[in-house]
């Protein structure tokens, strides 16, 4: 364990003895157990000291960073490794999402990539000792028109080729599965059918990034939070570190997962990007009895809902029209996205709305990511996470772990290259992630 | 919610514009090499700052115009016709330079 020595004494110095031990496992067993003796958790986190070098820096403590570091550490055992971010864990995109997980993609490289999301996520509870809360409980896809049924017939069918559980299901059928849901032909967009896609669901977001950076910590990854990157330096094409706000640090290898922020930490290497970042708005409602068990998206109505397991109505819309880097919300916003949830489930006209907040997201001209290599030797990207970045997390971080520690590109993300561009072979995701959550 | 000055129409909401992208000089096509050509249509600045970018305003004077916006706090410093040369002048700015801060009272 490469544990720094303690920044301050107390609590904190008692928590990092814990850690050599290894940290606390979590069971419902312990919760009695601390419960009746009234013992303190140990702290997750440290702060440890930042270090000269490192074997591999991360930017970005997000679930993309915080899944890489642990990936690099437990299937490649590279533990010298850094995850910068200049705000918290999870502060971005991470905490920010809607936390929907799903595979029903409409390309066979997406459908692939996002699957096997979908299995990590399904086995990360019991990977992390860290209760992740993902709830399978179903995703449907509504279709209000002739050309949306025709795109759902069309996923439901690249699904099932590549082993999916997805199908286009009649109104009776949705009726049943969401009854407060208005199928009736006299609604304002009639629902026609849906593409219904079981194994989709929701997860606790913020669970997932503390489980990763617990875990990574774990194995003796360094977290640095409010350590900002304020340049990245290069020689003769190759990355040979970065410099932050605490410190400079040698590193061989520079792994760019800012999410919204990505072109702005590429211009310190001087790559360019096809990326436009866009804020996403959101909202959430007081919480009442569950009444709604599977997430709803509309495409037409740019919405999509889910009810959390404390009972709020989570709804999330499409990015913003203009790009900006402006996280404030915008009362045409929630007006709009109040009446179309409306149009759907008319009963909760009551409920009132508690928060609403913005994230940023990086949108590519083909709505799939960018990883892998850049012109710059060293220097790797996992950008361009647009409105469906939460969801690849764990593919993600392990796909990169993979090429940081092999330097090959693994199969799985080859499809998602920078030179896809210049080369005229974009994965074309438009009809499953412009507002399919 | 952003009010951006139109220099034909006053200070309109965002949501009567259409916004067209960052501004970029199009690469002439009988001259232009597939790397040239690939930067124009794929690669953005996207910076979180100030940017030059063409707006149309799709319900109003329907012309394309060139506004110079902060992405971060969505401040507007200049606006002028698309095609026409640099910033428009200040005084022809001046008594509506102020609509188009996202926090600006409400003279239209």
């Amino acid at each position: 364990m490469n544990q720094s020595p303690p920044s301050f004494v107390g609590r904190r110095a008692r928590s990092l003895r814990t850690a050599r031990r290894g940290p606390a496992r979590y069971s419902a067993f312990d919760l009695i157990r601390r419960g009746a003796l009234g013992t303190d958790w140990p702290r997750s986190f440290s702060q440890p000291e930042l270090r000269g070098t490192y074997d591999a820096v991360i930017i970005g403590a997000g679930v993309h960073g915080l899944a890489t570091a642990y990936y690099l550490a437990a299937n490649h055992g590279m533990t010298n490794v850094a995850v910068l971010d200049k705000a918290y864990i999870g502060g971005g995109g991470s905490g920010r999402n809607t936390a929907i997980v799903r595979s029903n993609y409409l390309t066979p490289e997406g459908v692939r990539f996002y699957d096997r999301s979908v299995k990590l996520y399904e086995n990360l509870a019991v990977d992390l000792n860290y209760n992740v809360m993902f709830s399978q409980r179903g995703h449907l896809t509504l279709a209000h028109n002739d050309s949306s049924l025709r795109t759902m017939r069309w996923r439901a069918e690249v699904n099932k080729l590549q082993g999916i559980d997805s199908e286009v299901i009649d109104p009776d059928h949705i009726s049943r599965l969401v009854p407060y849901l208005d199928v009736s032909p006299e609604a304002r967009y009639p629902v026609l059918g849906a593409l219904y896609h079981p194994p989709g669901g929701t997860i606790r977001h913020d669970a997932v990034n503390w489980g990763y950076a617990r875990a990574a910590e774990h194995l003796g990854v360094h977290i640095h939070q409010y350590t900002e990157v304020t340049a990245i330096h290069v020689e003769s094409d190759r990355v040979t570190g970065v410099s932050t706000n605490r410190g400079d640090i040698a590193a061989p290898v520079v792994v760019n997962c800012t999410a919204g922020w990505a072109s702005t930490v590429c211009d310190l290497a001087g790559v360019r990007l096809p990326l436009i970042t866009h804020p996403l708005q959101a909202a959430v409602t007081e919480p009442v009895k569950m009444f709604l068990r599977a997430v709803v998206v509309s495409g037409s109505l740019h919405v999509y809902v889910s009810q959390t397991d404390r009972g709020e109505l989570v709804f999330g819309a499409s990015v913003d029209p203009y790009p900006s880097y402006s996280m404030r919300g915008s009362l045409e916003f929630t007006e709009e996205l109040a009446g179309h949830v409306l149009e759907l489930m008319p009963s909760i006209a009551k409920l009132r709305v508690l928060r609403q907040w913005a994230g940023l997201c990086d949108m590519t001209p083909d709505y799939s990511p960018i990883m892998g290599v850049t012109p710059i030797d060293g220097f790797l990207l996992d950008v361009g996470w647009g409105t469906y970045g939460y969801k690849a997390g764990p593919v993600a971080g392990e796909a990169m772990a993979e090429l940081v520690a092999t330097g090959k590109t693994p199969e799985i993300i080859s499809a998602f290259d920078l030179a896809r561009f210049a080369e005229g072979r974009l994965v074309g995701e438009k009809g499953a992630a412009a507002v399919g959550h | 919610m952003i009010r951006i000055p139109c220099p034909h129409c006053s200070a309109r909401n965002s949501a009567e514009f259409r916004h067209v992208g960052e501004a970029a000089a199009r690469p002439d096509p009988s001259t232009v090499t597939p790397e040239q050509w690939r930067v124009y249509l794929y690669e953005r600045s996207n910076p979180a700052g100030w940017i030059t970018e063409t707006w149309f305003h799709t319900m109003g004077c329907r012309r394309f115009i060139t506004v110079e916006r902060h992405t971060v706090t969505n401040e507007i410093r200049s606006v002028r016709p698309a095609g026409s040369s640099g910033p428009e002048p200040a005084e022809a700015l001046s008594g509506r330079a102020d609509a188009g801060s996202p926090d600006a009272g409400g003279q239209a």
